[in-house]
């Protein structure tokens, strides 16, 4: 036998995604997928069989891999989510296209997320995250987490860093939920044309009168350049909504969620300002939020003995890479002391997230707050009652009631 | 020592900075950039880690 033929022949090909059942635990059946191999085989809900990157060094190696494409406007790319089946095709700027039209684009957004925009945003998020707190702790227990923390943290980050009027907060909230919410692609379909109507006409308007964000100055240095066109500008505001919502939604409610399970950590995180980052990153890889990345292979490449063959759909585990135990010692345990260096949620190579700085701030500031000023915050229910995401969704809490 | 920075290829993750602060910095425009004094290497430790933090391979540290 080769070591190609990972699984024996008549061997069932398990499903992927699947849910999981404790918030930030992988799923029983993944645990068991990382055995010695770095890859292994599942199938998409579709029946199209693809391989699950598992090992860290692998993965990492793939990642940077040009041979791995991500061009999602191709018509053989893997859908991993059945939702987003009618828009297979459909090109999206960055997270969805090859160099070199990526690193064009990339390129254009990179100061509007250099450490002086970072920096400008900070005490904003600071005083929204303070007015919160004080909102809760003035309604008293029990508090959706969610709905009142988690979510209008990102929302507001997004807009100030858009350059969304005020004004507009709650429209925009609400349709981005929509979209990525949406149960059908019809009701997605309904929120993105929405949400395409609304930046369209703000583009216009803000064409009219600059202020200061990113759109602005998107507008000002590339549309009015003739370097990108007025459908490029919306949708790279679109993706930038969608990419930069939800995932950090989560990333703060299930964040505290862990602490929370783990009171321990928490004193960790408020014994020293200068550990908060450490911890945060400890967080991103043990909740792995985003769970997977979806690529297809452009030509034959070989990882620890197997060939991945040219047009093969390939699935990268966020989630199992970070719990390597030849990356991490005993992966499964979340250690706020522990230096997380080359975790890949924030994924790894050209696509690496663009907004991690800001991501990082929300994080930092959301949770270093929340835990100092509510002290004894703690779950209102039991772990096992907290409703979470489907497996193919950003994972998270859907609801997360909480006492002091 | 010598440290390079290919600033084609780089990404804007910060990775570096956020690695070795001090030695790696961002300029205007918010690519990276050397702090002016380290381009011949540096006793800081944490240097060494940058390269395989760099998501896209743009740091190269050559040991002369
Ligand atoms: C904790 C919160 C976040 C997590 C866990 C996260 C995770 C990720 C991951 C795993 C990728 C790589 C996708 C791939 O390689 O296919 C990615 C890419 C991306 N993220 Fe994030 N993200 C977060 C927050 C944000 C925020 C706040 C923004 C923007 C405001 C954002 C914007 C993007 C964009 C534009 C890309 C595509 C970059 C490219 O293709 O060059 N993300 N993110
Ligand atoms: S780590 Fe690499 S990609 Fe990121 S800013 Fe530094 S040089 Fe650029």
């Amino acid at each position: 036998m080769t070591k190609t033929e990972i699984r024996r022949p008549g061997e069932p090909v398990p499903s992927f995604p699947q849910d999981r059942t404790c918030p930030y635990q992988p799923p029983k059946a993944y645990t068991e997928w990382r055995g010695d191999a770095p890859l292994t085989q599942v199938t998409l809900f579709d029946g199209r069989p693809a391989w699950l990157i598992t090992g860290h060094a692998e993965g990492r190696a793939l990642l940077a891999d040009p041979r791995l494409s991500s061009d999602w406007g191709h018509p053989a790319f893997p859908v991993v989510v059945r939702r987003t089946e009618d828009r297979a095709g459909l090109a999206f700027p960055l997270i969805g296209v090859d160099d070199p039209l990526h690193a064009r684009q990339r390129r254009m957004l990179i100061p509007s997320f250099g450490v002086k925009r970072m920096n400008a945003i900070r005490p904003r998020l600071q005083s929204l995250v303070d007015r919160l707190v004080d909102d809760m702790l003035a309604k008293g227990p029990v508090a959706d987490l969610v709905s009142a923390f988690a979510l209008p943290v990102p929302s507001m980050a997004i807009c100030e860093l858009l350059g969304v009027p005020y004004d507009d907060h709650d429209f925009f909230e609400e349709s981005s939920r929509n979209f990525v919410g949406a149960a059908t692609s019809a009701e997605a379909d309904a929120a993105f044309a929405e949400l395409y109507k609304y930046l369209h006409g703000l583009v216009v308007k803000k064409q009219a009168e600059p202020q200061d964000g990113l759109l602005d100055d998107l507008i000002a240095r590339q549309l009015e350049e003739g370097g990108l066109d007025h459908n490029e500008v919306v949708m790279i505001a679109f993706v930038l909504l969608v990419a930069g919502h939800e995932t950090t939604v989560n990333a703060i409610s299930l964040g505290a969620l862990a602490l929370m399970q783990h009171p321990e950590q928490i004193e960790v995180l408020l014994e020293d300002p200068g550990a908060v980052s450490r911890v945060v990153d400890e967080l991103l890889r043990f909740t792995s939020v985003s769970d997977y990345m979806v690529r297809m292979a452009k030509e034959d490449i070989e990882v620890g003995g197997t060939t991945i063959k040219a047009g093969d759909a390939v699935v990268v585990s966020i989630t199992l890479m970070n719990r390597d135990a030849k990356a991490y010692e005993d992966p499964d345990v979340f250690d706020a002391r522990r230096h997380a260096r080359h975790h890949v949620g924030f994924g790894h190579g050209i696509h690496q997230c663009l907004g991690q700085n800001l991501a990082r701030a929300e994080l930092e500031i959301a949770l270093s707050t929340l835990f100092t000023r509510i002290p004894g915050l703690r779950p209102a229910v039991p772990l096992d009652e907290v409703p979470i995401k489907a497996g193919h969704d950003a994972q998270g809490p859907v609801e997360l009631p909480v006492t002091w | 020592m010598r440290i390079t920075i290919d600033r084609d290829r780089c990404i804007g993750s910060g990775q570096c900075a956020m690695t070795a602060p001090g030695v790696f910095t961002q300029d205007d425009d918010a690519l990276v950039t050397l702090v002016p004094g380290y381009e011949e290497g540096t006793e800081d430790p944490r240097v060494h880690d940058v390269p395989m933090a760099c998501p896209v391979q743009a740091v190269e540290i050559h040991e002369d």
